[in-house]
């Protein structure tokens, strides 16, 4: 198994890299593009075969380290 | 009196933190490596600056889980006198110690500069010995000092005097010019409810001897010794 977790600042956090790279976009001519968000990807290999337990120790661990709940939200998923 | 000064791998202000209060300030100063799981006979703890493993997902997220953090928890809890400067103070956010995060400064860029730094309250250990009014000169070295924290604890951080130092222009104002990093409220420093836990960006111990252009930093740790001093030594655990 593996798990997919996505982790993104929480949209009252300035994100001044999403700002600078919207503003690239827009310099290099791509209309429609509006706010963008900079966030961090991780995938996690699971060695058990329980998904749900994985699912609930992943969940704490976001909660614990891979995100920092006061500035950032996170999703992921078990596949 | 006896401090512990943290080293983290990645540390790098430790050394210069022992300098100041060893050779400046003649108190016993000792390093403290992570995995220790004691402070030993500790009366303030300092945790420094630098790029604790190598800053890995965000500033200060795993230091705060090393052994030695569980007894600087234990330490603060029982009312002990704990700084952390810069990566520290990253450390102690993370730790749930003190308020808020700090995240990518606004500009996008490492700013390595001098910053005058005003203090907002003489109540607390870390600022008792701070004139009214003296602006410290005291620079700053970090690329994620952006304070932030939500409305609520912002606002909590106001009501309790929370908000130690902030960073203004050499006449004293906190305009925006003055905030090198994008900092809600100009917050260069904070302690905790309680005042025994502060942290703040900027590096007290590099403007500790004239030699190297200003020695306001040390009122920060001249305000801690004299917190200490005529307080019953209780031993860490």
């Amino acid at each position: 198994m593996k798990a997919k977790i996505v982790i993104t600042p929480k949209k009252a956090v300035l994100d001044p890299q999403g700002k600078t790279v919207q503003n690239a976009l827009a310099l290099m001519g791509y209309t429609g593009v509006g706010a963008v968000h900079v966030g961090k990807y991780l995938e996690i290999e699971l060695t058990g075969a329980d998904k749900d337990m994985a699912s609930r120790q992943i969940a704490e661990a976001c909660h614990k380290i891979l995100s920092n709940p006061v500035i950032e939200d996170y999703r992921f998923e078990i596949e | 009196m006896n401090f512990a000064v943290l080293q983290f791998p990645g540390s790098n202000c430790d050394q210069d933190v022992v300098h100041v209060l060893r050779n400046v300030l003649g108190h016993s100063a000792r390093l403290l490596w992570h995995k220790d799981s004691s402070l030993g006979e500790a009366d303030a703890v300092i945790v420094p600056g630098g790029f604790s493993y190598g800053d890995y997902l965000r500033t200060g997220a795993i230091a705060r889980f090393s052994p030695v953090m569980d007894a600087v928890q234990r330490f603060a809890a029982d009312g002990g006198l704990v700084l952390g400067i810069c990566n520290g103070f990253q450390i102690l956010c993370e730790a749930g110690l003190l308020p808020g995060a700090l995240i990518r400064n606004r500009s996008l860029q490492f700013r390595c500069e001098h910053t005058f730094l005003k203090t907002a309250t003489a109540d607390s250990s870390f600022t008792s010995r701070i004139p009214p009014d003296k602006l410290l000169r005291v620079p700053i070295a970090h690329g994620e000092g952006c304070y932030f924290a939500d409305e609520e604890t912002l606002a909590r951080l106001k009501a309790n005097h929370q908000i130690l130092w902030r960073y203004v222009t050499a006449q004293g104002e906190p305009t925006e010019a003055a905030n090198p990093n994008g900092s809600l409220d100009n917050i260069a420093g904070i302690c905790n409810e309680q005042r025994n836990v502060a942290g703040l960006m900027p590096h007290p111990e590099r403007a500790s001897e004239l030699i190297l252009g200003c020695a306001d930093g040390r009122l920060v740790f001249e305000s801690m010794i004299h917190a200490l001093v005529g307080k019953p030594v209780a031993l860490a655990t």
